[in-house]
């Protein structure tokens, strides 16, 4: 897998012999080469300590790689200047399997959370955060705290305020692992519904189950650092027209 | 802008627990204490300018002629002479009942009409201020003058015996600049302690603000807002308790006249330093707070 170039044509994330090491230590990720299709949906599998959370930390840029190149948008990130990050950033969604909500906050804030760091107004914001509340069904629960919500009801609020801002590249990371298989499918549907809508998503997940109710999907396996390609269907993706 | 405007929505992203910290208690003690600090400061440097001023020209000339009315001829003489020269910006000769009157306090008798007292062979005395600058040539001159006139007298120069006192009041002013200084430097401190601890207190805030796109600028502006005015509460309180213990002293020092101590005073400028100084507390406390803010921002991705 490493050492060629990636075919980069219209590719939203391109990773071109990345490696990433936390300080002195030995390489988490090793020659990391891979493009991502605009519109396509990836699950990202591998056992733990494999190196999933680097690998979606770079993605979402929380962390620089410690060599080759990513490219996101078209743009290289390896260099690019930190005060450009944050434009980049909003245009990416995040969800984790520990929710990082607020907790002072009330779902409803935590939902608008993006929208009022891009300087959206209050009123211009009003009614996106009400859609979302209702396609996530807490229109009810709008204005309780995190700690009075369920997990599932959690992960909910998170993945809304992911993706209320209408990002182009949805990140998730062991989204279902603290909710029960029902929400978990749940949950799954609304990365779908998503998808469909033309984002591209990216889960990292231990869940084969889960993997098998969706069609047309691609897989990326990382294991001891490295990913695993077998088809290549990664690196040259089939056109998805 | 001293406390930056946030919009009132991004205000609850920090939770709200004003004056629940150290924070503004620790500010306001060493708010307190720099006022005080200041004003003894100021207080002190004023009072040592005042009697620099007083002490710089004037000499005594002391007659201890042991003839009376010789002694009171010679003191009328130099008086004459004395106040003739260009040098000499005025002279006057002090009174025998000032004197018994000063040398009565001394004795236990107020009003100098100790029979001992009476009886002491006193000294005529003739203050000279002299005028410009050139003090060694006067005095060489007054020197000659007063050995023309009063052959044996003493010139006192009052900054050989007061001058060390004004030395005194200048260093304790320079020792109450220095605790201002350093109490500026520890509310610094608390500031970047403050700032790093709330950083630290709401780092997974700050991660996920960062997450979502919000800019070193944004997150910054929040923090230093909240740091500001935690901050101007302490200095508010500060400055109050600081400006009735001031004013309290104020009163009491109103009615000391005597001596050394009623040349202290704060004047217009001193007060108005008083008055800047939290000001220029509530400004430094943002600053710091927004530069160490900043520059842990630049630490995380």
């Amino acid at each position: 897998m490493s050492g060629s170039t990636p075919r980069s044509g219209g590719a939203m994330v391109e990773f071109d012999g990345v490696g990433l090491r936390y300080g002195p230590d030995a390489e988490v990720l090793r020659d990391i080469s891979f493009n991502l299709q605009p519109g396509s949906f990836y699950f990202l599998t591998g056992p733990s300590g494999a190196g999933k959370t680097s690998l979606l930390k770079m993605l979402y840029l929380a962390q620089r790689p410690s060599r080759g190149i990513v490219r996101l948008f078209g743009e290289d990130l390896g260099h690019m200047p930190r005060h450009r990050l944050p434009g980049f950033r909003r245009r990416i969604g995040v969800v984790f399997q520990d929710f990082r909500l607020i907790p002072h906050l009330t779902a409803r804030d935590n939902i608008a959370l993006p929208l009022r760091v891009a300087g959206v107004s209050e009123e211009d914001l009003a009614g996106p955060v009400g859609e979302m509340l209702s396609w996530i069904g807490l229109s009810e629960r709008a204005d309780a705290r995190p700690a009075t919500l369920s997990g599932g009801e959690q992960q909910r609020v998170a993945i809304a305020r992911a993706v209320i801002a209408r990002p182009q590249l949805l990140v998730a990371d062991e989204p279902t692992g603290n909710v029960d298989p029902d929400m978990a499918m749940r949950l799954l549907g609304l990365f779908e519904a998503l998808n469909r809508l033309g984002t591209t998503v990216v889960v990292a997940t231990h869940d084969i189950h889960l993997i098998s109710r969706i069609e047309n999907v691609q897989m990326m396996r990382l294991e001891k650092g490295r990913l695993a390609d077998p088809t290549g269907a990664l690196r040259y993706p089939p056109n998805r027209s | 802008m001293i406390i930056p405007r946030v919009p009132v929505q991004h205000r609850s992203l920090l939770p709200d627990r004003r004056l629940s910290g150290p924070t503004p208690w620790v500010i306001a003690i060493l708010m307190l204490l720099t006022l005080l600090a200041a004003a003894a400061g100021v207080g002190l440097a004023r009072s040592a300018n005042a009697i620099g001023d007083a002490i710089a020209g004037r000499v005594t000339v002391q007659i201890v002629t042991a003839n009376p009315e010789m002694r009171a001829e010679q003191a009328a003489a130099l008086l004459d002479r004395a106040a003739a020269q260009p040098y000499v910006r005025s002279a006057r000769a002090v009174g025998r009942d000032e004197l018994l009157a000063t040398l009565g306090q001394w004795f236990g008798s107020a009003e100098g009409d100790d029979p001992v007292l009476e009886s002491l062979p006193l000294p005529a005395l003739v203050d000279i201020d002299l005028a410009g600058p050139d003090r060694a040539d006067q005095m060489r001159a007054l020197r000659a003058l007063v050995a023309e006139e009063a052959p044996g007298a003493r010139i006192i120069p009052h900054a050989e015996w007061l001058g060390p006192v004004a030395r005194l009041i200048r260093s304790l002013a320079w020792v109450a600049g220095a605790m201002v200084v350093l109490m500026t430097l520890a509310s610094a401190a608390i500031v970047i302690m403050t700032a790093r601890a709330a950083l630290g207190t709401h780092y997974a805030t700050i991660e996920m603000l960062h997450l979502i796109g919000a800019t070193d600028r944004q997150i910054t502006r929040l923090f230093q807002r909240r740091i500001a005015i935690d901050t101007a509460y302490g200095i508010a309180l500060g400055t109050a308790v600081a400006a009735a213990i001031l004013l309290l002293i104020g009163w009491q020092w109103s009615g000391v006249t005597a001596g050394l101590a009623a040349t202290a005073s704060l004047g217009t400028a001193g007060w108005a330093l008083l008055l800047a100084l939290p000001l220029l507390a509530i400004a430094l406390a943002a600053l710091t707070a927004r530069q160490t803010l900043l520059a842990a921002l630049k630490k995380i991705l």
